[in-house]
C-alpha cells in the first residue's frame, strides 16, 4: 500500500463524514440536557428525521424543503416528548425510551412505499478547490453545507452557553429549575424550547444518513447512532467541544479498523469492531477526569421533573 | 310441502356441498416468517417478493416481521399454524429447531425452512439457493474488469453460506486473472448503510477497483458510483441505484420456488423435499450486464451462466487446495453438497484468516 499524503487526507475527511450525524445530534441533546431534560430517544428523532428527509425529497424534488422538513419532523415528535415530561409530568426516562420505540416503528410504517427507491445527489461546495491543496484540500473542501455546519456546531454551542444570556438562562433550568422559576424565569417554557431544538438535531442527523451519506432508505438505518450521539454527550460531561473530540475518535476508529482489516493486521476481527466503543469511552473519561469541573458542567437536576407549585 | 322441504334441504345440502368444496380448493392459507423488517431491501424484501407472488396466484397470505430465532418464533408459529394457515415458510437459518419443533404439534400444517438441513418430521421440507453459482459469475467479471488487480470484499459474518460464496468468487477471478488479490472486510452486520458505506470506502481508497459485497443494504454500490469504481448488487437488482458502478447483480428470486409449494398443498400433491436451487432453476439470477463490459466478456459470462444452469461447469471443479496448500477437492471432480453446506476454510488465493 502506498501511504502518500492526499490517502491520509481521504482518510481523515471520511472520518470527518461519518462524524457528521453524531455531532448534529449530541450537540441538540446536550442542550436539551443542559436545560435538565434526560431525553433517551434521539435514536427515534433520528430515524423519523431520516425517513421525512428521504420521503420529501422523494416526493417534493426539494433538498431545501426536505432537510427543513427533516428538522420539522424532529421537533413534532419532540413535542410529543416535551408534552409528556414538561406539561403531563411523566418520567423522563420511560417516556424518551418510548419515544424511541414509537420513531423506529413509525419511521417503518412510513418508509414502506421508499424502499428501493435511489436517493438524489447533494450538491457540495467547492468540489473545484479539493485538488488545490495536498492533504488539506481533501479535507476542507468537496463537502455538503450539513457538513459545514456539523463542525462550526459545537463551537457555537459552546459560545451560546457560556457567553450569552439565553445561555446562562438554559443552565440556571438545569442546574436549579426552583432558583430559575423564583427569578420570574418561565422553567416549562424554556425546557420546551430546548426539547424541541433538540429533536430539531436529530431530525438533521437522520437526514444527513438518509439524504447525503447514504442516500436511500431503509428500516433501521440509523443503527444504533442515537445511541452513541447519548452516550458521547455524558461521557463528554456536557462539554461541546470534548463531543467533537469523541465523534472524530469513534468515526475514525470505525474507518481505521476497515482499513486493518484489508491491510491484513492480524489482529482479532471482532476486537477491531469494539475498538471503537472501547477508546472512545476511555479517551473521554480521561479528558475529562477533573472531578471538579464534571461537578460544574453536569446539569444537577438531570432527568428530575419540575413542578411549579413545589 | 312435505316435498318442498325435503327438496329444498337437498338443494341447500348440495349448494354447501359445492361451497365447501369451492373453499377447500381455494382456501390455502401460506404464511411468512421474517427475520428482518420487509423494508430492508436486501433478504427479507426478496422473501416478501416471493410472498407477493403467492397472492398473485390467487392465494391468500400472511406475514409476521422482525420475528427474533428464539422462543418467540416457537409462539409465533404456534399462533400462524393455531389459525389456520396450511403451509408456513420460515425464511431465516436460526429458525430451524423451532420450526421442527412446532412441526411435530400440528402434523396437517406444512412447514418449509430456509437453509437449513433438519427435517424431522415427514410436514417439514427445507430448501435454499446456490447463490454461489452467482459469485462464480460475478468473480469472472472482476477478475477481467480490474485494472488494480485489487478487488475487495465486504463480507458479513463468518458462515459456510459467506466463506463459500468468497471462494467461490475468488477461484472465478483467479481462473481469468492470476494476479488478483482479493482484500476482504469484515463488517459484522447484514445491513448497516454507513458502515457498509465505510468498509466500502477504506477498500477503495486502498487501491481496490472492484466491490463485491455480501452484505444487503445498497450504500456500497453507491459508494462505489461517487468513488467511479465497479460494484455488484446483493439480492436484488441494484442497477438504479449506481447505473455506472453496478456491472451486474445475483437476484433471490424465491416466487417460482414459492408459488409451486402452495399450489402442490392445494392440490395435494405437497410432499416433503430438500431443494438447492441455482441458475439452472431460476432462483439464482443473474440481471442484465452493463454495456461498459467488453463484448467477448459478455459473451463469457452469459456462456458461463449457460454451463452454471445445464450443471457442465460447477463452481468448485478440482483441484482446489486450501491456504494451506492441503488439497480439498481432487482433479476432475467437484465439492459435494455436504462439503458445500459446512464450508469454513478459505481456499488458496483468499488473503487473512476467517474471524473465529
Amino acid at each position: 500500500m502506498i501511504i502518500d499524503i492526499n490517502f491520509i487526507g481521504l482518510i481523515i475527511a471520511s472520518i470527518m463524514a461519518s462524524a457528521v450525524p453524531l455531532i448534529l445530534a449530541s450537540c441538540g441533546e446536550l442542550i436539551t440536557e443542559r436545560s435538565g431534560v434526560l431525553n433517551l430517544g434521539v435514536e427515534g428523532m433520528m430515524i423519523i428525521g431520516a425517513i421525512s428527509g428521504f420521503a420529501l425529497m422523494t416526493v417534493t424534488g426539494s433538498l431545501i424543503i426536505a432537510i427543513f422538513g427533516a428538522m420539522l419532523a424532529g421537533v413534532l415528535i419532540s413535542t410529543i416528548f416535551a408534552f409528556l415530561t414538561q406539561t403531563l409530568i411523566t418520567n423522563h426516562v420511560a417516556t424518551g425510551l418510548a419515544l424511541t420505540i414509537f420513531g423506529i416503528g413509525i419511521s417503518a410504517m412510513i418508509g414502506k412505499n421508499f424502499v428501493g427507491i435511489p436517493g438524489k445527489e447533494f450538491p457540495v461546495l467547492f468540489q473545484g478547490l479539493k485538488d488545490t491543496i495536498p492533504l488539506l484540500g481533501p479535507i476542507l473542501f468537496g463537502h455538503s453545507i450539513v457538513f459545514y455546519f456539523a463542525f462550526a456546531l459545537p463551537f457555537i454551542t459552546s459560545y451560546f452557553l457560556k457567553k450569552t444570556k439565553i445561555g446562562l438562562i438554559v443552565r440556571a433550568v438545569g442546574d436549579s429549575p426552583e432558583s430559575a422559576s423564583n427569578q420570574g424565569i418561565n422553567v416549562r417554557l424554556v425546557r420546551y424550547a430546548c426539547i424541541l431544538y433538540g429533536g430539531a438535531m436529530s431530525g438533521l442527523a437522520g437526514a444527513y444518513l438518509s439524504m447525503i451519506y447514504t442516500p436511500q432508505w431503509i428500516e433501521n438505518m440509523t443503527g444504533g447512532r442515537g445511541w452513541i450521539a447519548l452516550a458521547l454527550v455524558v461521557f463528554s460531561t456536557w462539554n461541546p467541544i470534548k463531543i467533537l473530540i469523541g465523534a472524530m475518535i469513534f468515526g475514525g476508529l470505525t474507518i481505521i479498523q476497515f482499513h486493518m482489516q484489508a491491510i491484513g493486521v492480524r489482529i482479532p476481527v471482532q476486537f477491531l469492531t469494539a475498538l471503537p466503543y472501547i477508546v472512545t469511552i476511555i479517551v473521554l473519561v480521561v479528558i475529562s477526569r477533573d472531578s471538579r469541573k464534571i461537578r460544574l458542567s453536569t446539569p444537577s437536576s438531570l432527568g428530575k421533573s419540575f413542578h411549579k407549585d413545589n | 310441502m312435505h316435498k318442498f322441504l325435503i327438496r329444498s334441504f337437498v338443494s341447500s345440502l348440495v349448494l354447501l356441498f359445492t361451497l365447501t368444496v369451492a373453499a377447500v380448493a381455494k382456501d390455502v392459507k401460506a404464511a411468512f416468517v421474517y427475520i428482518g423488517p420487509t423494508g430492508d431491501h436486501g433478504w427479507t424484501y426478496q422473501h416478501d417478493v416471493g410472498r407477493k407472488a403467492v397472492e398473485a396466484a390467487g392465494f391468500e397470505t400472511t406475514y409476521v416481521e422482525g420475528v427474533p430465532e428464539s422462543a418467540d418464533a416457537e409462539r409465533v408459529l404456534r399462533q400462524l399454524a393455531n389459525s389456520g394457515h396450511d403451509i408456513i415458510f420460515t425464511t431465516s437459518f436460526g429458525y430451524m429447531n423451532p420450526t421442527n419443533k412446532v412441526a411435530k404439534e400440528f402434523p396437517n400444517v406444512k412447514f418449509e425452512h430456509a437453509t437449513g438441513y433438519k427435517r424431522e418430521h415427514p410436514n417439514v421440507s427445507t430448501y435454499a439457493a446456490r447463490f454461489y453459482e452467482g459469485r462464480t459469475i460475478l468473480g469472472t467479471i472482476a477478475g477481467t474488469m480490474t485494472k488494480s488487480n485489487v478487488i475487495g470484499y465486504v463480507a458479513s459474518f463468518p458462515i459456510p453460506e459467506v466463506i463459500r460464496g468468497i471462494n467461490s468468487f475468488t477461484l472465478a477471478a483467479q481462473k481469468v486473472n492470476p494476479n488478483i488479490k482479493t482484500k476482504i472486510v469484515w463488517a459484522f452486520t447484514w445491513y448497516d448503510p454507513g458502515k457498509e458505506a465505510e468498509a466500502a470506502k477504506a477498500l477503495i481508497d486502498q487501491g481496490a477497483d472492484v466491490i463485491a459485497q455480501h452484505t444487503d443494504s445498497t450504500a456500497i454500490v453507491q459508494m462505489a458510483e461517487k468513488a467511479g469504481v465497479y460494484a455488484f448488487g446483493q439480492a436484488s437488482d441494484m442497477d438504479k441505484f449506481a447505473p455506472k458502478a453496478v456491472l451486474t447483480s445475483v437476484e433471490n428470486n424465491w416466487g417460482p420456488y414459492y408459488v409451486d409449494r402452495v399450489k402442490a398443498v392445494a392440490n395435494g400433491t405437497w410432499n416433503q423435499k430438500d431443494t438447492w436451487h441455482g441458475i439452472g432453476d431460476g432462483m439464482v439470477v443473474i440481471s442484465g450486464l452493463d454495456s461498459q463490459m467488453p463484448s467477448d466478456l459478455q459473451a463469457k459470462v452469459k456462456k458461463l451462466q449457460a454451463d452454471l444452469a445445464s450443471g457442465k461447469v460447477h463452481s468448485f471443479t478440482g483441484p482446489i487446495y486450501d491456504q494451506k496448500g492441503n488439497l480439498m477437492v481432487a482433479e476432475g471432480k467437484t465439492a459435494d453438497d455436504g462439503m458445500l453446506a459446512g464450508m469454513m476454510t478459505y481456499v488458496k488465493g483468499v488473503e487473512g484468516d476467517i474471524p473465529k
